[in-house]
């Protein structure tokens, strides 16, 4: 028999805390995020708008929906949305038309703000990190560029749009200059300066993240390609980049996964009531199909959303694997031998556990 | 043989060659500051303008009626209808405020109870939060939004703020901060010292992971700050009384009837806090992005 000293070092586990100081996260986490992700997946298998549409104004009868947010309808939602349907003025072939045009308006948005975004903010990384370089101010050049990033994407939006504006200052500009002026804010030339905005807001933000991994490689690296003669551009080319090229991977998905969020800009770039379907991405779709007069459209908004789950999923999970710290999953396996060698010892020592 | 053949030419002019690249970049970032910063100047000097004055052209001297188009902004009916900077910097504060503490404190307390405790669920449950870290918000809104009208929490500001409570990344940063300067001895001595394990959290773990802290809290006050996606699909209908700042901002998308200099002051309204704010803690700021990128 155990003595009253053993028994009390033996309660006394601590791991009870740990249970309950994660709690609160997982409850949370549980009731607000993964309910929901897993009532977005059940929506998307059900139709849209309310049952119930309120009395017809020309036969005074009840009208009710046949597809409404209560009908199950199996894989029609993602049927619409990826296929269509049969006729041009059909409901689900509209749909379909709206999802495609936003999907290839976030690819399209993206791929123009990344590439120039990636190329500046790399060439600005390697001369700030460059020891070389007597560059002035740097410190300041580095506050100022990261500066559009912090400022609410939603005034941004509006400053452009007040910017960009048929008589706004930019032409005003242009036709000091003796130019014609442009219609930015109408049509296809909305593109290029959603780009422009997006590449002004991030690329302080991509520089600095590039910076901090060039500073993470050895100088003696740089240091020695200097004394072997190298030039600038090879020592990019040759030891920089290859160095640097997880974090490449972790920026270029970081900022597909963000990219395919895009939603502020969009949403709000474009005149008044006038939307522009040039730029309308997939989340200002998902957000539109709250917006109607007929109820929630849950079963379309669900379906998109599962879509673009399933690409943020399998852009997550390249960082994950990418990611996954090596020492950890060996601290892990020798954690798990140490248990089990502690349980092997337990028995060995009748029971007598610390 | 010679030292030159073997080693090649000495660099001719080497120091010249380096001071002309250093100047040609200097150029070419004050080029991007100017593009930086242009847009926030232009946006400054105009709140001060009259609206004849910023269609005629633009000007780089403030002008006089900022007084005049505060007036406006806040008797014309044309906007206090749809926009009250009074009631979307309160609105925005009690949002932002209350979600950034929830954010950081339970942050990290989660950290500390994965880091510090020794306990079956513990490696599960971080891969667990490692894996869910990247789920946008987009994908949950549908689900999200049903929810919470089941739960009759839709055009209230609950939903904005219980579940910033759950924070997978901020978990991540405080973690990881943990692990490089949090040693669990001094755990280990405040239980000899008789201290609670909740009361160790709060008076010994909190004040060591206060640089941690700060970083996170200025990030998640500027995230909540600057969210409009969130705001718009939960407050979907409700009264200017209760629309966050940036809510108020879709109805100032520009038509040619507008009053600019109406418009130029409600924006530029809404970013002079954080303006003012990053002018005090880019030091923090930039260290905390830096660290974002050193993956550890």
């Amino acid at each position: 028999m155990a003595s009253a000293a053993q028994k009390r070092i033996k309660s006394i586990s601590y791991a009870k805390y740990g249970y309950l100081f994660i709690l609160p996260f997982f409850l949370v986490y549980g009731i607000f995020q993964l309910w929901p992700l897993i009532k977005t997946f059940i929506l998307s298998f059900y139709g849209n708008g309310n049952k119930d549409l309120g009395i017809d104004i020309m036969t005074g009868q009840p009208r009710i929906s046949d597809i409404s947010n209560e009908d199950f309808v199996g894989l029609d939602n993602f049927k619409a949305l990826l296929f269509g349907g049969k006729g041009e003025f059909d409901a689900s072939t509209v749909q379909h038309e709206q999802f495609t045009q936003a999907f290839g308006n976030t690819i399209l948005l993206w791929i123009g703000n990344f590439i120039p975004q990636i190329i500046l903010s790399l060439s600005l990384a390697v001369w700030f990190t460059d020891a070389k370089l007597k560059i002035m101010g740097k410190g300041f050049f580095k506050v100022v560029m990261y500066m559009p990033n912090i400022i609410t994407a939603a005034s941004v939006s509006v400053l452009f749009l007040a910017l960009c504006a048929n008589k706004g200052p930019i032409n005003q500009i242009l036709e000091g200059i003796g130019l014609d002026t442009i219609r930015f804010v109408e049509g296809k030339n909305a593109r290029p300066v959603v780009m422009f905005i997006q590449t002004w807001m991030w690329f302080g933000n991509t520089m600095i993240m590039l910076m901090s991994g060039i500073m993470g490689i050895s100088p003696s690296l740089f240091e020695a390609a200097d004394i072997d003669g190298a030039s600038s551009m090879q020592t990019f080319w040759r030891v920089t980049l290859p160095l640097l090229s997880p974090i490449m991977v972790y920026t270029v998905v970081t900022s597909m996964i963000g990219g395919l969020q895009m939603f502020d800009i969009p949403f709000l770039f474009h005149d008044g009531a006038i939307e522009n379907d040039y730029i309308k991405t997939v989340a200002v779709y998902i957000l539109n199909k709250y917006n109607n007069p007929n109820g929630y459209q849950f079963g379309y908004a669900g379906a998109a959303s599962v879509i673009l789950f399933a690409f943020t999923a399998a852009l997550g999970s390249i960082t994950f694997i990418m990611n996954r710290d090596k020492d950890e999953v060996l601290k892990r396996k020798q954690r798990k031998m140490l248990i089990k060698q502690a349980k092997a010892k337990k028995s060995q020592f009748g029971g007598l556990g610390i | 043989m010679s030292m030159k053949s073997t080693y090649g030419e000495p660099k001719a002019n080497y120091g010249l060659k380096i001071a002309l690249k250093s100047w040609t970049l200097f150029a070419l970032m004050a080029v991007l500051t100017f593009i930086c910063l242009f847009p926030i100047f232009i946006l400054l000097i105009n709140a001060t303008r009259e609206s004849i004055e910023i269609q005629n052209g633009i000007a780089f001297v403030p002008g006089n009626a900022l007084m005049e188009n505060f007036k406006k902004l806040t008797t014309d009916t044309n906007f206090t209808s749809s926009v009250n900077v009074a009631y979307g910097y309160l609105n925005s504060a009690i949002i932002t405020v209350s979600a950034c503490f929830l954010t950081v404190f339970f942050s990290a307390l989660t950290a500390y109870g994965i880091q510090v405790y020794e306990f079956k669920m513990k490696e599960v449950s971080y891969t667990i939060i490692l894996l869910v870290m990247m789920v946008p918000v987009q994908v949950t809104g549908a689900g999200f939004l049903s929810f919470m009208i089941d739960l009759n929490l839709h055009n209230t500001k609950w939903p904005l703020i219980i579940p910033a409570i759950a924070a997978p990344a901020v978990v991540f940063f405080m973690r990881s901060y943990m692990k490089s300067s949090f040693p669990l001895e001094i755990v280990e001595a405040a239980r000899i010292d008789g201290s609670g394990e909740f009361s160790t959290f709060l008076k010994i773990a909190i004040p060591m992971m206060k640089p941690a802290i700060a970083v996170q809290a200025i990030f998640a006050f500027i995230a909540n700050w600057n969210n409009l996606y969130t705001p718009q699909m939960i407050l979907l209908s409700v009264g200017v009384e209760k629309k966050t700042l940036p809510m108020m901002l879709v109805s100032l998308q520009a038509n040619d009837k507008t009053d600019w200099g109406v418009v130029y002051i409600t924006i530029a309204l809404s970013v002079l806090p954080l303006i003012i704010a990053y002018v005090f803690l880019s030091k923090f700021i930039i260290a905390g992005v830096a660290l974002g990128g050193v993956k550890e």
